[in-house]
């Protein structure tokens, strides 16, 4: 991504757009900018208006936070969503590794069985995935939730294990082989570790994609973060505060992902600075989903 | 075979919903992210400050929470709606934030000449972003936009666990009425395949015919 467009939030920002606003032009944005404001507010008033005439601040329906009970409840179903995106992760890794190892393989029937795998399970909903391991296969639901996120995970961290590994500078593996290295010398030794560095910001955007699709293991009612809940949501005696419980809820889901994401630009922005990457592009901070059948 | 055959109509409502609901959230994800990214360039401060803010929380939402909080939590509201058009509202939103970022990228790559040219002839903004800039930075990122909506399509299963009908919910009334659900997958993955490599193939179609590489 080039800065030339670039704004900046602070500033009058030297944008191709448009030009650097005279006294005119500051005075109607100043007014654009504060009908924003206002629309924003007037929103988020009535939003605050419809939630509190439907009592959803009501003390009642803040209360169960406060029992150890539900406490230990949301607890355990954001350890089960943890231990779900932990075991995903590591096997993803694992499985991304292999296939790509697959793909790039110099043999033609494993390059094909590479190719084949990657591109049918990146093309499948992941949670088809799921869905058929929970129900035809009969296994139970953290099983079936972690196989799904696997394949899928597993698949397009492979495509990126690759586009790393061919985006290496040709000399690198031209140099090695000159020193006389075996091919899964130049591989193991010179090639990936300079990809998986470079590559490692998308490496972590994908883990937060991973992340967030834990949570369809509430479809196949593993007892995750959303689930646990919904326990409460859908409890009488604590006059069903869902409303509550959602903003719970999305707070720590936004929170957990947000900070993945944050670590992931600034893995990106460390590595950039980083000579040890001289010979290898950095990828940016985003999980960008390729076209099946598309040859990046 | 059979279970195809036999249950034609059913997997046909099934496909054809899923279809429906790619199309719609295809349409208002299209809206939404260009018009999220024309904000995120605006020179109005707090315009910029919506753009990155509804990108930065979407993207960073899990599309099931997104379903359960619209879904169950806007009908305690008293918005009685049907639940396919929640569907496509939960839908639409979450992928106009990856659109709005395809297209900002877009936006990045069209060369700076060509702004300075459309502001030196005296055009505003708006008309320098929609009459210069955005019909290149369109054309630069129809795959990354068709990759998008694939993801869009795939993530539309979802809709199937929250009552609304489309192509995966269909294996439920399958396994009830005693068909092997091997098979029923098997046919349910064919349905996805279809979708997917046909916008697939469309948008190669399309970048073939305007697309520009920089």
């Amino acid at each position: 991504m080039s800065p030339r467009f670039r704004t900046r939030q602070h500033a009058p920002a030297p944008s191709a757009l448009y030009d650097i606003p005279g006294p005119r032009a500051q005075a109607r944005h100043l007014l654009y900018g504060v009908l924003t404001t206002l629309a924003l507010a007037a929103l988020l008033a009535w939003v605050v208006h419809l939630l509190v005439t439907t009592g959803q601040f009501a003390f009642v329906k803040w209360r169960p936070f406060g029992y150890a009970g539900i406490q230990e409840l949301l607890l355990r179903g954001l350890g089960n969503t943890l231990k779900a995106f932990a075991l995903a992760a590591v096997l993803a890794l694992a499985l991304g590794a292999l296939l790509a190892a697959g793909r790039l393989s110099e043999h033609r029937p494993v390059r094909w069985a590479g190719t084949l795998l990657v591109e049918f399970f990146r093309a499948m909903p992941v949670l088809v995935m799921i869905f058929f391991v929970f129900v035809a296969l009969e296994v139970q639901p953290l099983p079936a939730l972690v196989t799904g996120l696997t394949l899928y995970n597993g698949s397009v961290l492979a495509e990126v294990f690759r586009s790393g590994v061919l985006s290496v500078d040709r000399g690198q593996r031209e140099a090695a082989y000159a020193l006389g290295m075996r091919k899964t010398q130049v591989m193991v030794h010179v090639l990936v570790p300079q990809a998986v560095r470079a590559m490692l910001p998308a490496i972590i955007s994908q883990l937060v994609v991973a992340l967030k699709d834990t949570s369809l293991g509430y479809l196949i009612t593993y007892e995750e973060f959303l689930h646990a809940g919904r326990l409460i949501a859908i409890n009488m005696d604590y006059t069903m505060p869902f409303i509550p419980v959602v903003i719970v809820i999305s707070a720590v889901y936004i929170g957990l992902c947000m900070l993945l994401s944050w670590f992931a630009h600034w893995v990106a922005r460390r590595e950039r600075g980083n000579v040890k990457n001289e010979a290898v592009p950095v990828a940016p901070a985003e999980a960008a989903p390729t076209m099946p059948g598309a040859e990046p | 075979m059979d279970v195809l055959t036999e249950n034609f109509s059913l997997y046909g409502e099934g496909f054809w919903g899923t279809v429906r609901l790619t199309l719609y959230s295809s349409l208002l994800a299209l809206a939404a992210g260009v018009l999220t990214a024309g904000f995120r360039v605006a020179p109005v401060r707090a315009l910029r400050a919506v753009g990155t803010t509804w990108v930065t929380v979407l993207r960073n939402t899990p599309l099931t929470l997104l379903f359960f909080a619209l879904l169950l939590g806007l009908p305690r509201f008293g918005v009685a709606l049907p639940f396919e058009l929640f569907a496509v509202l939960a839908l639409g939103c979450y992928t106009s934030a990856f659109i709005c970022e395809a297209v900002r990228s877009g936006i990045n790559t069209v060369p700076v000449g060509q702004g300075e040219a459309a502001r030196s002839l005296g055009m505003t903004f708006g008309q320098t972003l929609g009459a210069v800039v955005l019909p290149q930075a369109i054309r630069t990122v129809i795959a990354p936009i068709g990759s998008t909506l694939i993801a869009l399509a795939k993530n539309s299963a979802i809709a199937g666990s929250f009552s609304v009908v489309e192509l995966l919910s269909t294996y439920k009334t399958l396994s009830e009425n005693g068909y092997s659900v091997i098979w029923s997958f098997v046919w349910i993955a064919v349905g996805y395949l279809i979708l997917t490599l046909s916008i697939s193939a469309l948008f190669h179609a399309m970048e073939r015919r305007w697309g520009v590489a920089r």
